[in-house]
């Protein structure tokens, strides 16, 4: 048996809108429809889509704070909603957007409150606690009240919060969101190391390609509350339709370029878009506009999730 | 006109709380029917005390539940938006406005008053009547001087609330200021016992003091207690109350401001 | 039947440990932890005041002495003080709704409502305890004590307590369906405070009906203090009401779990 059993979710909600002075109109909205996976221990998913696509609904359901319309849900064998304490000792979560942490006290006093609370036992509890303030970095925080610290600094504080008490299960609803380049780094290698030496199980959801592309082997997408891939990530990128954009800006306006292995979507002015395949380099196209035209500037623009997922419909 | 775009503003903004509003409209007439009766059974063993008969009495029960957050009694308001944005900082885009801020959120505060008063102010009188007999105003003039009256009430609630607010010009944390404050008013505006039933000295020196404003003049004035030369005395000592108190408003500004600006906001 | 007493232990233990926290979180500013508590203790003080500049006019209300009322005033003000010592910040669920910090606690494993109760908790509302604590051992002294009467008076606060808790978290319920109505409750729980600082003989009869058996706020302080002041009941009410404070303080505690569990139910059905 799988760690986490997802078969045919669904999670509907009533959505109340104001039609006229006094009538309310009920509209029903799927948050998740039929949306089925397995995931054993020890993996790292990636679990990614849209803005509303229902990333955050599976993740309430999955741990407890939200009870599916219908469907099969088990996670270490317990159903979430009607086993929430159970279940709570042995997954850590981390939301991006709001703390777990006490905001008035020092980080310390969160992190002494939360080991009685989960019942680490004291040696347990002073081996993990060291490890994650070396790993994190925490150690200077120790004592700052949480509402002084930086949203990165308040980020890795949650992280220690969720793991101090060796969680199986790690959930992380977009945890590198509003982070700098170099926290995030730091960041993603902490959780690659987490899951190598300790096996923990994550499942991540966020906005950011290079979240996935750095930490997960495996990738989930999820669009209008259907998963609509299951798979490598490396199966995702070299499909056909992913593409990547070159933004060139020309000295002098002139036609569409036309160069080999790229096709020019877009011309404004000077400026021109051309669009080419993700997997292959950029290298020859550059070198090839370049020789026969006068560049003043150029770009190089990765795909984002929209046209991931715009391209998995295409397929 | 400015001030009344921002009061019209304040006024549609408390608008949109229905359900705070009835939920509280509600609260007012449970306690307007607890403190009823039990002044009902005071003026049962003493009929004419404080010169208030027992009609006298349920009247100014309710007129007190409809002034408390008319008036914003102990606390609320605009003066609470004044005492946030102060401890945010906030405020010092607030200073370099050419509005002045006193004004302003005097403005705010009228267009608030307003709206609680036709919600929270009317409709408990309006429950009161319905469950007690109350005394309405008997003349025209009192029916004049009421309004006017309530407004003064308005003001000078506003300048006490500003004045203790501002004190997180110089204590980032105004909340024991005001908590101050707010004691303050519930003895001495008359809602906690009407001033009328103070002992001697106590009586003469609450009647004098700004807080009666709130409440028991105001009521004096609906219940015809106060008519002829005393009606203008009474309003009269509002009206000072107001101007002098806006004044050290005022003052208490420009010194915050100068502080701000020395201290770089 | 180890299940629920182990249940109990462990809710007690988590309790007392999120609410150390914020205890020590509050006295790490004495001076605001001390202005707010002698704040605190001046505004419920008031009603007291207000009632004994009553006392200068008039020498009984409703047939009590000022000794009499500051018993009934003592024991509610120690009802509800605890309760809402206790309490937390049930009173603002809504608040944890709309902010997403239920969600919060609920990944941790700990009962819900053990978590809302202790979050926030204020020891400042001590101040409402002492201060009606003073006037209820002042009116005591007024008391001729026997050693049932002594039973009696403990049973009332504690009962009391547990009225007022139950109550509490009851109306503060309805916020898991609409956020606006949190003045809503106050009716009832400070609204009941007040109620029952008077002698309950200044209500119509019907009245004091239904805060016996609809609303049982009278088991609170008016059936106990009857019994302590050896008074007979002036609406010729039974004598067992006297000593039945337990019963609807038992009952509501079931009706508060059913309503808890409803509204977690919603919560959990709806999201935020």
């Amino acid at each position: 048996m799988s760690l986490i059993e997802v078969h045919n979710l669904e999670r509907i909600f009533t959505v109340r809108k104001r039609s006229g002075r006094f009538r309310r109109t009920a509209s029903e909205v799927r948050a998740v429809h039929d949306l089925s996976f397995q995931i054993d221990a020890g993996e790292m998913v990636g679990y990614i889509g849209p803005n509303g696509a229902g990333k955050s609904t599976t993740i309430k359901m999955l741990t407890g704070i939200l009870v599916p319309t219908s469907g099969h849900l088990r996670v270490a064998g317990l159903d979430p909603s009607a086993r929430r304490t159970d279940l709570a000792r042995r997954i850590g979560v981390v939301f991006g957007q709001r703390t777990t942490l006490w905001w008035d006290l020092p980080l310390r006093d969160s992190f002494e409150l939360l080991r009685k609370i989960y019942r680490v036992p004291p040696e347990r509890f002073v081996h993990n606690l060291a490890e994650y303030v070396e790993l994190l970095d925490l150690g200077d925080l120790l004592d700052t009240p949480v509402r002084q610290l930086s949203l990165g600094q308040r980020m890795r504080g949650d992280i220690a919060a969720a793991l101090l008490h060796d969680p199986e299960i790690l959930y992380l609803d977009e945890p590198t969101i509003g982070l700098d380049v170099i926290s995030k780094g730091r960041l993603r290698e902490f959780l690659r190391t987490l899951n190598r030496e300790r096996g923990t199980t994550l499942l991540l959801t966020t906005h950011d390609l290079q979240d996935i592309e750095a930490l997960c082997d495996r990738v989930i997408v999820i669009d209008h509350g259907t998963a609509v891939f299951d798979g490598p990530l490396s199966e995702l990128q070299r499909g056909d339709g992913s593409s990547r954009t070159l933004v060139v800006d020309l000295v002098d306006e002139a036609p569409a370029i036309e160069v080999a292995g790229a096709v020019t979507r877009k011309v404004e002015g000077p400026r021109q878009w051309l669009s080419f395949p993700a997997h292959v380099s950029a290298a020859p196209i550059v070198a090839a506009v370049a020789a026969s035209y006068d560049l003043a500037d150029l770009s190089i623009h990765e795909p984002d999730i929209e046209d991931v997922i715009l391209d998995l419909y295409s397929r | 006109m400015l001030h009344v775009a921002i009061a019209t503003r304040a006024f549609r903004r408390y608008s949109t709380y229905t359900a705070a509003t009835l939920a509280g409209i509600f609260t007012n007439s449970v306690f307007g029917v607890i403190y009823s009766y039990a002044y009902l059974a005071l003026w049962d063993q003493r009929p004419h005390a404080g010169g208030y008969y027992s009609v006298d009495a349920v009247t100014y029960v309710w007129i007190g539940q409809a002034l408390l957050m008319t008036v914003a009694l102990w606390g609320g308001g605009s003066t609470d938006d004044l005492a946030d944005r102060i401890r945010s900082g906030d405020i010092a885009i607030d200073l370099y406005r050419p509005v002045n801020l006193v004004g302003w959120y005097l403005a705010a505060d009228l267009g608030r008053a307003a709206y609680h008063l036709l919600t929270r102010g009317l409709a408990p009188m309006l429950v009161g009547a319905f469950l007690f007999e109350l005394r309405w105003p008997s003349t025209p003039l009192t029916w004049a001087a009421v309004p006017l009256s309530v407004t003064l009430a308005v003001v000078v609630c506003f300048a006490v609330r500003f004045l203790f607010a501002a004190t997180a010009f110089w204590l980032l944390d105004s909340q024991g200021p005001r908590m101050v404050s707010g004691v303050l008013a519930i003895f001495f505006s008359g809602l906690a016992l009407p001033l009328v039933l103070f002992p001697g000295p106590l009586k003469d020196v609450a009647f004098a003091l700004p807080w009666a404003s709130y409440l028991q003049t105001p009521a004096d004035v609906w219940l015809g207690q106060r008519t002829g030369r005393s009606l203008v005395a009474a309003l009269g000592l509002q009206a000072m109350w107001a101007l002098v108190l806006l004044a050290a408003c005022q003052l208490v500004l420009a010194a915050a401001t100068r502080r701000v600006v020395v201290q770089g906001g | 039947m180890a299940e629920p007493t182990k249940g109990l232990t462990r809710a007690v233990a988590d309790y007392r440990a999120i609410a150390a926290m914020w205890v020590r979180a509050a006295l790490a500013y004495p001076a605001s932890f001390w202005t707010m508590s002698l704040g605190s203790a001046a505004i419920t003080g008031l009603d007291f005041v207000a009632i004994w500049l009553m006392f200068h006019t008039i020498d009984s209300l409703g047939g009590f002495g000022l000794a009499e009322i500051g018993l009934l005033y003592g024991a509610t003000g120690l009802g509800l003080g605890v309760a809402d010592l206790l309490i937390g910040s049930v009173e603002r669920i809504g608040d944890h709704v709309r902010r997403g910090t239920l969600d919060a606690m609920m990944v941790r494993p700990v009962s819900l409502l053990v978590q809302v109760c202790a979050d926030e908790f204020q020891p400042r509302r001590l101040a409402r305890i002492a201060q009606t604590g003073l006037v209820f051992g002042w009116a005591a002294t007024y008391v001729d004590w026997t050693v049932p009467r002594v039973l009696v008076a403990v049973e009332m606060v504690v009962a009391g307590s547990v009225i007022f808790f139950c109550l509490f978290v009851i109306f503060s319920c309805l916020q898991f369906w609409t956020s606006e109505a949190s003045e809503f409750a106050n009716a009832f729980t400070y609204g009941g405070n007040t109620v029952t600082q008077y002698p309950l003989t200044v209500f119509p009869k019907e009245l004091v009906k239904s805060l016996t058996f609809l609303l049982p706020l009278a088991f609170v302080n008016w059936y106990p203090c009857l019994y302590l002041l050896g008074r007979d009941d002036p609406y010729g009410m039974p004598g067992w009401l006297r000593f039945a404070s337990p019963v609807p303080a038992v009952l509501l505690c079931g009706v508060t779990a059913l309503v808890w569990r409803r509204g977690v139910r919603h919560y959990t059905s709806t999201g935020s």
